[in-house]
């Protein structure tokens, strides 16, 4: 019983640190789309953006696969209520993503401009789309999403996509997207010269502003919302269905977990000094530096949202009863024990082999380089 | 309660778009072990020719990979999205081995294809090397973690359903991992790719041979390739073989439908070689029948027996009425988890809940289940045969024949006289497309032969899928096919545009037309 709740909890970090891996390399790839022609003017500064993150886009988006990967099997009914329930966002989050692989491939294969343009917009796209819809996603998880179960617990959404894109979850589409941004902008000052360093500094500058802006109104915000709390049910590491707790909705009850241990104030506020700090090195031109403090951000950003919504993962707001919460949607404890093993062997070596492929490729990529080499994007 | 448009609209779905991921992921898993092939040989003779081959065959690798990881992505999004009872109901077991495949091997071959492809200059050719071969291990890893996964759906072992939960569980981790359809599907899966690769390699080098350009590459190509093809095709038709015989104690009703077999008969039992199945009168038209082959093939045998569907409906029939009375107690625990009697019922009769939901199709209070509702259930236990039948014998027919067009070119190719056999390489040429066709069928064997199920025995498809609105499916649906279309154009037109261009160094000295067609695809540059 005590070993479930254990490893409930382990899953929940687990889960955190695979959504800040997506977000920090992930949202590097994508961000560096976003600002890809506002970066490079020309076809030969497009090509040197594109190869800065050439040798890594493919590994860094397994986190994304792995992220999912993860909720399926330690959260098996969160994967099937959220997919299901968010269809025409996801379909959207992954008809732009689809486009992310071709872009990068098959972009610089003909010599045509417009061509070229036409894959220039679909990274564009599958850039700026899929971190808006990754932040709005967790906005739609304060508000909470309406769902349902039947007995044999057959989901059912009952709300519109358009729902999906309130006031709220928009906001925190546009924070995601300004550190994606934030994190492009510093990885192109580490692999870029000249004008595109330039360019991307002053792009870095912006978005660590526009982020700590939408930071502290997204705090303020969720502080006059109700959240929700559990009344009664089965409790942690006991077997049981959603269909067993009853949950009760109390306006600034998202902020508890902070009132009643005031040391997770440090995560919040690793948030803000993540980003405060990344602008300034940006500012004064120590990117790699600025890109750690990005992914310190955003462990800081995640890290709020979850501890804001401990032990909730996805709450319902038609039928709060049947909220979604870390004790009534996870994997078994055989399955969650052998997931935590096989994760405590392979990220650790994940992590030393992405970091050996870095420091091969390490350097400033030159324009004369890639207008020369037949392998380069 | 689901909507059937939708259970059919999202199988459509799932099929368009598995096949079609499907068409590039063969290729990626023997191409990977086919560059670390020839980059061995470059590694240990040390000759430039050899670093040429390698990074030719990468280049059109990796225009197929790109598509390969992109359509990948639809099929993990298409589990929550449009299966997402599924998901909640097996999650817990089906979603480790596709959690393990990211840590263990998407993570490794898409880390190093990067370095494969950016790495040649910042890389010792022997750490080069190494790297390509973490990427053709990640890429058969991978395939491997994938088809315990599918292999679930098949032969559900190592799991039960926990009625506190409400849905499977996993019991041994072992038990999924080494499931006998696991093992023996891997095997088949991983060397159909090879044969692909195989194939793909002879076709584009034959056909360099017949223009004669590049000739030098091409020949050394093909050589290797059909060296390399004929022991995958030989290991694709035993394991096949051998996939034959779990599968037929897993999945007697996919056997049935795979011969076309209506009527369990005495032993030794004819093999149906060609017969037009039909499902409404249970029996086939125009047989041709080879005696005995049947039981030899299925039970290695001459008295093994192999059930008809007659008796596999008979059986189906009495599980869905022992399975009656656990759905019923299921719905008592649902509300009242610790109800004893209801418990007590469960456990009774647990073995048979599949076959209770099975009838809950058509009697949402299943305990109000009449006799021909029963009949109907039962007879939806066997799958489509016709479609089953001829996937078979196509998948089965186009091995065959590539077996024996690697065995031709080997001989020719070691005679040294394969370059004046033209016919024999137009033949190659044409040879392309048919490992991909064979792939695909194997793929509907598998698949639709499993129906009416998606775990096997457990739970049936039409409750597996998401509760949406006809709409968003035709939406979706009309997505997809609209992106897939553009896609597979793009990659097509690529594809064909870098063979045409070969290996654009204009040094190869056998070939006087190379150096006219670097030239003009220069000044296509621009």
């Amino acid at each position: 019983m005590e070993t479930y709740a254990v490893l409930q909890c382990i899953w929940w970090l687990l889960l955190g640190v695979l959504l800040i891996g997506l977000a920090v390399m992930v949202g590097m790839d994508m961000g560096v789309g976003t600002i890809l022609r506002y970066v490079g003017r020309n076809d030969v500064e497009r090509r040197v953006a594109l190869n800065i993150i050439g040798p890594h886009w493919d590994g860094n988006q397994v986190w994304f696969i792995l992220g999912g990967g993860a909720v399926f099997a330690a959260f098996p009914l969160i994967y099937a209520t959220a997919f299901s329930g968010f269809y025409v966002v996801m379909l959207l989050l992954l008809w732009s993503m689809i486009m992310r692989p071709l872009g990068f491939e098959y972009r610089s294969k003909l010599p045509s401009t417009s061509w070229r343009n036409v894959w220039d917009w679909a990274l564009f796209i599958s850039g700026f789309v899929p971190m808006v819809v990754f932040g709005a996603a967790f906005g739609n998880l304060f508000h909470g999403v309406p769902f349902h179960f039947e007995w044999n617990l057959t989901s059912h959404y009952t709300g519109s996509f358009l729902a999906l894109l309130n006031p709220f979850a928009i906001l925190c589409g546009l924070l995601s997207l300004s550190l994606s941004v934030f994190m492009g902008s510093t990885t192109m000052m580490n692999g870029g010269e000249n004008e595109i360093y330039e360019r991307a500094r002053n792009l870095a500058r912006i978005s660590a502003i526009v982020a700590i802006v939408l930071f502290a109104i997204g705090g303020f915000w969720v502080h006059g919302m109700a959240g929700y709390s559990i009344a009664h049910g089965p409790g942690a590491g006991v077997p049981q269905t959603p269909l067993q707790q009853g949950v009760s909705r109390v306006d600034g009850s998202w902020f508890a977990n902070f009132a009643a241990h005031p040391l997770l104030w440090v995560v919040p506020v690793l948030g803000f000094a993540g980003m405060l700090a990344g602008g300034l090195a940006a500012n004064a031109r120590r990117s790699h530096l600025a890109w750690w403090l990005g992914a310190v951000a955003w462990l800081g950003v995640i890290g709020t949202a979850g501890t804001a919504l401990f032990p909730f993962l996805l709450p319902s707001s038609s039928t709060p009863d049947q909220s979604l919460t870390i004790w009534n949607s996870s994997s078994s404890e055989l399955t969650l024990a052998w997931m935590v093993g096989f994760a405590a062997v392979f990220v650790p070596l994940i992590i030393w082999y992405t970091s050996w492929a870095f420091y091969v490729m390490r350097g400033k990529v030159k324009a004369d380089h890639i207008v020369n080499d037949e392998h380069a994007y | 309660m689901h909507d059937m448009n939708v259970v059919d609209l999202s199988r459509l779905q799932f099929a368009l778009t598995a096949l079609y991921h499907f068409l590039f992921v063969p290729l990626t898993l023997g191409m990977t072990f086919m560059l670390a092939a020839m980059e061995t040989v470059y590694v240990i003779t040390g000759r430039e020719i050899y670093k040429r081959i390698t990074q030719f065959w990468g280049k059109l690798f990796l225009i197929n990979f790109a598509l390969g990881v992109a359509t990948g992505l639809t099929m993990e999004f298409e589990f929550g999205t449009n299966w997402s009872f599924y998901s909640s109901f097996v999650g817990d077991i089906f979603g480790a081995p596709l959690a393990i495949e990211g840590l263990m091997a998407f993570f490794l071959e898409s880390t190093f294809v990067g370095l494969m492809t950016f790495g040649w200059d910042r890389l010792r050719p022997g750490q080069h090397l190494a790297v390509t071969y973490l990427v053709a291990l990640g890429s058969n890893l991978s395939a491997l973690w994938i088809l315990i996964a599918n292999s679930f759906m098949q032969l559900p072992e190592g799991a039960h359903f926990n009625p506190a939960t409400m849905r499977m569980e996993l019991t041994s981790l072992s038990d999924l991992i080494f499931s006998h359809d696991a093992q023996a599907k891997f095997v088949h899966t991983s060397i159909a790719g090879y044969v692909t690769a195989a194939v793909f390699v002879a076709g584009v080098s034959a056909w360099y041979l017949l223009k004669n350009r590049h000739t030098d590459l091409a020949r050394r190509s093909f050589r290797m390739a059909v060296l390399f093809g004929v022991l995958a095709t030989a290991g694709v038709i035993t394991l096949g073989d051998a996939l034959g015989f779990v599968g037929a104690q897993a999945q007697p009703t996919k056997l049935a439908a795979m011969e076309g077999l209506w009527k369990t008969e005495p032993a030794p039992m004819p093999f149906n070689l060609i017969a037009f199945p039909s499902q409404k009168y249970q029996t086939n038209y125009g047989e041709i029948q080879v005696p005995y082959a049947l039981s030899l093939l299925v039970t290695h045998s001459l008295t093994g027996n192999v059930p008809g569907v007659d008796e596999l409906e008979q059986d189906a029939t009495q599980r869905i009425r022992d399975g009656i009375p656990a759905v019923s107690a299921l719905k008592t625990l649902s509300a009242n988890p610790g109800d004893p009697d209801a418990l007590a019922q469960f456990h009774a009769h647990e073995k048979d809940l599949g076959y209770g939901f099975l009838v809950q199709r058509y009697a949402p209070d299943v305990t109000v289940a009449t006799d021909d509702q029963i009949a109907t259930a039962a007879r939806d236990a066997i799958p489509q045969v016709a479609p089953v039948f001829w996937s078979f014998r196509l998948m089965v027919a186009l091995g065959l024949a590539m077996l024996a067009y690697f065995v031709l070119a080997v001989i020719y190719t070691m005679r040294n006289i394969v370059e004046r056999k033209r016919w024999f390489l137009v033949i190659a040429v044409w040879m392309i497309p048919v490992p991909f066709i064979a792939c695909e069928m194997g793929w509907v064997v598998a698949e639709l032969g499993r129906q009416p199920w998606t775990v096997f025995g457990v739970l049936p498809t039409w409750m597996s899928a998401s509760t949406h609105s006809v709409g968003y499916m035709i939406f979706s649906l009309i997505g997809f096919v609209t992106l897939y279309t553009i896609f597979i154009i793009v990659e097509m037109y690529l594809m064909v545009r870098a063979i045409r261009r070969g290996p654009d160094d204009g040094h190869d000295a056998h070939s006087p037309h190379t150096s006219q067609a670097a030239r003009l695809a220069g000044y296509a540059e621009g």
